[in-house]
């Protein structure tokens, strides 16, 4: 079984992020990148797949150069191997076009050996956009199966049922193989790499795919055919001092009269 | 505050990163609670086993990660800025596996230090005893060679004494321990790898300690505890030896723990300073403080540089007892200032549990006192200087 994970690398969402002033797209460069937090838990759930039974798990990016710390992270935790899809054009790409590069890697890993199953993050913690899965599945034309809570394979791999945790209610849902699948952040508690993990990484293939060896012309990805422009940005405003109420025997209607002002009862 | 660091290869830096990631999310976060608790945190140390932190300087052959002392150190360090406890649990843990690594034949290393390193183990070392603390050759505790009819197991040692002040008693999977075999004071202790469930161990409550609360702290109560003499690490006579041998490369842990406990209270105060105002501005510029502070940097890094450099001699071979107690005197003086001095810059509310500086400062203390009081370094070192041998810690 053939197992691919698709992973972003992201600006630490623990520094200061910001965006680069020169063409208002996310500060990849200035801030330090980590592996997506919420692409851990589609790792695990891959990995997990892969420890109940035999399956090969390759982790896919598509990012600039630095970008390849999050394969290497993602090796360290287990998956067997990584591709790197990397292209000064794809710059500025909005989900769309990403969704494009990421549907003709997979095409391309489908033809050596075909891929079973495809999993995503719920969201990426810098765009947050979570639309790039459904995407990714209309493209391949399989089944799209997002926000998964848990995983379970048939015996015979050939149907996957996921849990899908609702406001209302909670689903139960059925696809069969290949398929496209979302993982929540609920779906599994995400391993540390083990310093012996650390060390097989470094055996473990990489490939670094440009936009030409997948048949993409440039002009179909990055910021200039982008559906969506960051016209402006501005930083949160630093956050207001609480309101301290000092009791002197009047405290209760203060909090009550505070409340109300706010709108809360 | 994120320490750079000069590390020797591109493997060492993902180590440390990864240290880093299980130091913010796992350790830091629980410290204080589980210190106020007196909790041992024996989760924490299954996930550091699992990671590979409980095994980074011994032989990749036995599972270990085969690091230089240089590395392993350094995680320490990291560690113990998030958590003195654990830290020091580790570098137990390496003292508690230094003499079956080093003076184990083959045949006991294939049959036992895979297994020690193995996951999530832990170990013991059981030197002192209640009457024997600096003075470790008067020890009393006994290991007499059985030769009754019902050795058809084989020849064992009977055990019966009570070690005092182990750090993991009643935790541990297995317990190292050095017991006297015969009369002779420095020539008469030998040295054991004892399994936790033998029949005969037990423990005393935990010590009520002024600080490193989490780590648990007992009385190892030997009472015809029967080792087989194939446990016997070392020559018979040969512990003591090994003890101060193991207590070379333990110096050097507590060091590096020193050096981190102490990083961790000059970032408290220094972030401290910056957003304390006092006579409109903030106390960190006012000289009088900013002084304080630079002394305190300047201790961290002098300490650090120390211990760093009689790692490195160790990792090429070299003689490094001196330096190791250099290292350990210089250290953990150091933490004792600089967590002293942390709770200055907090003024009063350095005074409260609702800063972590008192609680470094309480943790401190103990880093002068265990594998062998400041007073013994000195010791140490002075024998060095006088050219007399090394002898007692
Ligand atoms: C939290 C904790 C954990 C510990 N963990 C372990 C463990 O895991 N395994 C283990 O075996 N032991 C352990 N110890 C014991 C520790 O190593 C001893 O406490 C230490 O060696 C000092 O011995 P003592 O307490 O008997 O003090 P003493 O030796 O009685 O010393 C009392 C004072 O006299 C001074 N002194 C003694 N001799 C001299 C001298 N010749 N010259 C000058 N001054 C001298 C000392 O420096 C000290 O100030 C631990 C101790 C503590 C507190």
């Amino acid at each position: 079984m053939n197992i691919v994970v698709c992973v972003k690398y992201v600006p630490d969402a623990t520094a200061d992020r910001t965006f680069d002033p020169a063409d208002r797209t996310v500060d990849r460069v200035n801030v330090p990148g980590v592996l997506s937090e919420l692409d851990e838990h589609a790792i695990e759930a891959a990995l997990q797949l892969a420890e109940s039974g035999d399956a090969e798990v390759t982790a896919l990016t598509v990012g600039p150069a630095g970008a390849s710390d999050a394969i290497k992270k993602a090796l360290q935790m287990g998956v067997d191997k990584g591709v790197h899809v990397t292209d000064d054009a794809i710059h500025g790409s909005d989900a769309p076009a990403t969704s494009l590069v990421l549907a003709k890697a997979l095409t391309k890993l489908d033809e050596t050996s075909p891929v079973d199953l495809v999993l995503c993050g719920m969201a990426s913690t810098d765009g947050g956009m979570s639309v790039v899965p459904a995407m990714l599945a209309e493209r391949l034309g399989r089944p799209q199966v997002t926000f998964a809570g848990s995983l379970e394979l048939s015996d015979d791999r050939g149907t996957l049922t996921i849990r899908r945790d609702g406001e209302a209610a909670t689903e139960t849902v059925e696809a069969t193989l290949p398929a496209v699948v979302s993982v929540t952040d609920q779906a599994n508690e995400p391993r540390y790499p083990s310093f012996k993990g650390i060390m097989a990484a470094k055996k473990k293939p990489v490939e670094t795919w440009s936009l030409a060896d997948l048949g993409v012309a440039a002009s179909e990805v990055g910021l200039a055919v982008a559906w969506s422009t960051v016209e402006s940005y501005a930083q949160r405003p630093p956050r207001q001092k609480g309101t301290v109420v000092t009791d002197d025997g009047d405290g209760g209607r203060q909090l009550v009269a505070f409340l109300a002002e706010q709108k809360f009862v | 505050m994120t320490v750079e660091r000069l590390l020797p290869s591109a493997e060492a830096y993902d180590l440390l990163a990864l240290v880093r990631e299980i130091a913010a999310d796992e350790l830091a976060p629980k410290a204080a609670q589980v210190e106020e608790a007196a909790q041992f945190p024996r989760e924490t140390f299954r996930l550091l086993g699992r990671s590979g932190l409980l095994s980074l300087p011994y032989p990749e052959e036995y599972g270990g990660g085969a690091q230089p002392y240089e590395v392993y150190l350094q995680m320490l360090e990291e560690l113990a800025s998030a958590w003195l406890s654990v830290a020091v649990g580790v570098s137990v843990q390496s003292l508690a596996c230094y003499p079956l690594a080093v003076y184990g034949t083959d045949a006991q290393r294939d049959r036992w230090f895979a297994h020690l390193l193995a996951g999530d183990l832990l170990g013991a070392y059981c030197l002192s005893e209640p009457q024997a603390g600096s003075d470790v050759a008067a020890m009393t505790t006994r290991a007499m060679l059985s030769d009754t009819a019902e050795e058809l197991q084989g020849p064992a040692y009977v055990i019966d004494g009570t070690k005092a002040w182990t750090t993991h008693g009643g935790e541990a999977d297995f317990y190292t321990l050095f017991a006297r075999s015969s009369p002779d004071r420095t020539h008469g202790i030998s040295c054991f790898l004892v399994d936790a469930t033998t029949p005969g161990l037990s423990f005393g409550l935990p010590e009520h300690k002024m600080g490193l609360t989490a780590s648990t702290t007992t009385q190892v109560h030997w009472d015809g505890v029967r080792v087989p003499a194939e446990r016997r690490i070392g020559a018979e006579g040969a512990g003591l030896r090994i003890a101060l041998s193991a207590l070379d490369s333990g110096r050097l842990g507590i060091a590096a723990c020193a050096v981190g406990l102490a990083q961790a209270a000059l970032d408290a105060a220094v972030t401290y300073a910056k957003e304390r105002t006092q006579f409109g501005q903030s106390i960190i510029d006012f000289q009088g403080l900013s002084f304080l502070l630079a002394d305190m940097a300047a201790a961290v890094q002098t300490a650090r540089s120390t211990y760093l450099d009689a790692a490195r001699r160790r990792d090429r071979g070299l003689p490094f007892t001196t330096e190791a107690a250099i290292a350990k005197l210089v250290a953990t003086d150091a933490a004792m200032k600089v967590t002293t001095d942390a709770v200055q810059v907090l003024g009063g509310y350095g005074y409260t549990r609702d800063f972590p500086v008192e609680r470094y400062m309480r943790e401190a203390k103990v880093l002068q006192i265990f594998e062998g009081t400041n007073q013994i370094q000195r010791l140490v070192i002075g024998r060095a200087l006088a050219g007399s041998p090394p002898g007692e810690r």
